[in-house]
């Protein structure tokens, strides 16, 4: 039986989890040199005015130092639980009546299109899965993973969220290096051997994005297209979550349908909500919201996929263009 | 009643969170009152008013707003339940990020926003630390990763509350929310007795009591020199 946090050094706590440095370095705490210590022993060592002017609350640190490492050990030692198929079973929608459809099963590497006006229920689908729901939110779907009802983990987990979103008005806000911003986010991710997924991670953020940038731009400066490149690629790539959520991607600067191709080939789930013919085609299937409920869902037909072909002949034709502009040059009727 | 204490930073979007968990109360019939604390001004009232939800502000002017909502909120409790609602929200701004309004036994939530950047979840005190719930808003527009890392600083911060995303333009999060503020067996009877979650930031010197004057002869009572000797 090992002995509790209570017991342990500071010492012999940050030798047995690495991670709880972090905690420390949160709760403002200046451990260097009081190793010798236990956690309770430095924290009667402040004296009845430090506690008071750095609002601390021993019990609570102790028992947050407690959880966090509960929390932390089942992270790094939970088998990640592969989601394969996600299923919604009908509720209703605002009016009461039944939803149009009989039970949806979407599998990995599956592009479902979201479509649908404004305010029609895609954000309350969207919460319904997030939420795991099971009968008990407003339009009384459930949700299944794996054909199975899910474990009530993935509500309240702030490690293990079943859903990540990549939106239109998405930005980067902090004042970093593309470098340091990967590093911080891998870091939080607990991942081992950073070097080699931050490389990954802006290879295949410079293989989406027309414009090349390195780790050293500062994020903020980024281009939109450069910014949605390094999004996707950070989201595929360190983001745990199995679904992933695309509110419309612009269509500047990034290689859409390569974006999506390699968001598959990382094994996820993608939902995206679009009337952008090209995007929607690409889906296997969509789904028609109405009046906050499923109205109905449509397989892409045989002729819509052809069609397909000639939009992306038209994307393509466009994104030339702009090519053509960024270069300094002169547009031809030749060049269209 | 139930009673549930809200707060968090100035513009974090507590009152857009409130309404639209207030939303899903609505649907069910539960009935909510809100009772607002602010220091200089506040709008928020009409915002509920219009929501039509029955609100009352109060204002702490010159004086510290959480020692200000500590001897008040026994009274806006009694309202509460004159009132006949099932649940009364408070909320309360933190100004100084080291106050909060937490009552031991009442449900805590501090709303926080993504834009405030990721040191901010280390220089907030109790108002972070010791709430129950933690609700992040603003995730519409930074970067999926940024959430990540700002949902995992927090949850560092304060391993044991409940970490919840809430979209306080279109709602999404808040049904979600709803269903952890209120407990339909609860009923707390009265505060009498109860205590706060954390001390209030002591403030007792001749500045809190008018003075203008700047100066050493000037300053009386609970009054600390600033160290500029070393780092």
């Amino acid at each position: 039986m090992s002995r509790s946090v209570e017991e342990l050094t500071i010492g012999e706590i940050l030798e047995k989890y690495p991670f709880a440095s972090a905690y420390m370095e949160q709760h403002n705490l200046e451990v260097e040199g009081k190793e010798h210590l236990s956690l309770g022993e430095y924290l009667a060592s402040f004296s009845e005015e430090e506690i008071e002017d750095r609002a601390l609350d021993g019990p609570a640190v102790m028992l947050g130092l407690r959880e966090y490492i509960a929390r932390m050990l089942s992270f790094l030692g939970a088998d990640e639980q592969k989601v394969r198929s996600l299923t919604i079973l009908p509720g209703t929608n605002k009016s009461g009546e039944p939803e149009g459809f009989e039970e949806f099963t979407i599998r990995t590497g599956e592009i479902i299109a979201i479509v649908g006006p404004t305010g029609s229920g895609k954000s309350r689908l969207l919460g319904d899965i997030e939420w795991v729901a099971q009968r008990d939110t407003p339009t009384n779907r459930q949700i299944l993973i794996n054909g199975e009802k899910p474990d009530q983990k993935w509500r309240f987990s702030t490690s293990d969220k079943l859903v990540a979103q990549l939106s239109q008005n998405m930005n980067f806000v902090m004042d970093l290096t593309v470098e340091e911003f990967l590093h911080l986010h891998a870091e939080s991710r607990m991942v081992e051997n950073r070097k080699e997924v931050v490389g990954k991670i802006i290879a295949c953020a410079n293989d989406l994005a027309g414009e090349k940038f390195d780790l050293t731009t500062p994020i903020t400066s980024l281009s939109g297209g450069q910014s949605r490149a390094l999004m996707i690629s950070d989201t595929a790539i360190l983001s745990r979550s199995p679904i992933i959520l695309i509110d419309e991607i612009e269509n500047a600067g990034i290689d859409r349908k390569k974006a999506l191709s390699f968001l598959l080939s990382q094994e996820k789930i993608v939902l995206m909500a679009t009337h952008d013919p090209m995007l929607a085609l690409l889906g296997h299937k969509r789904i028609v919201i109405r009046n906050g409920g499923i109205d109905k869902i449509i397989d892409t037909s045989e002729e819509e996929r052809t069609m397909l072909g000639e939009i992306e002949k038209v994307d393509r034709k466009v994104q030339n263009l702009r090519a053509s502009l960024r270069r300094g040059e002169i547009l031809t009727k030749d060049s269209f | 009643m139930n009673l549930v204490t809200v707060s968090g930073p100035p513009s974090s979007g507590k009152t857009a969170v409130i309404l639209k968990t207030i939303d899903s109360y609505k649907r069910q019939n539960i009935n909510v009152g809100v009772i607002k604390f602010d220091c200089l001004h506040t709008d928020d009232d009409f915002l509920y008013e219009r929501a039509g939800i029955t609100v009352r502000k109060g204002l702490s002017g010159g004086l510290c707003p959480d020692h200000y909502f500590v001897s008040n909120i026994e009274e806006a409790f009694a309202w509460g339940q004159k009132e006949g609602f099932d649940i009364l929200i408070s909320e309360s701004a933190g100004l100084c990020n080291r106050c909060s309004p937490y009552i031991k036994d009442v449900k805590a939530i501090c709303v926080i926003d993504n834009l405030s950047g990721i040191n901010t979840p280390k220089k907030i005190g109790p108002m972070l630390k010791s709430a129950d719930i933690v609700v992040i808003t603003k995730g519409d527009i930074v970067s999926q990763a940024e959430r990540e890392v700002f949902a995992s600083r927090v949850s560092t911060v304060n391993p044991r509350a409940t970490v919840i995303h809430v979209n306080g333009l279109t709602g999404q999060g808040s049904f979600e929310l709803s269903t952890l503020l209120y407990d339909r067996d609860l009923d707390t009877e009265s505060l009498k007795g109860k205590e706060l979650r954390f001390s209030m930031p002591a403030a007792l010197c001749s500045y809190c009591l008018g003075e203008k004057r700047i100066g050493e002869q000037y300053q009386m009572g609970n009054v600390r020199k600033i160290n500029l000797e070393e780092n």
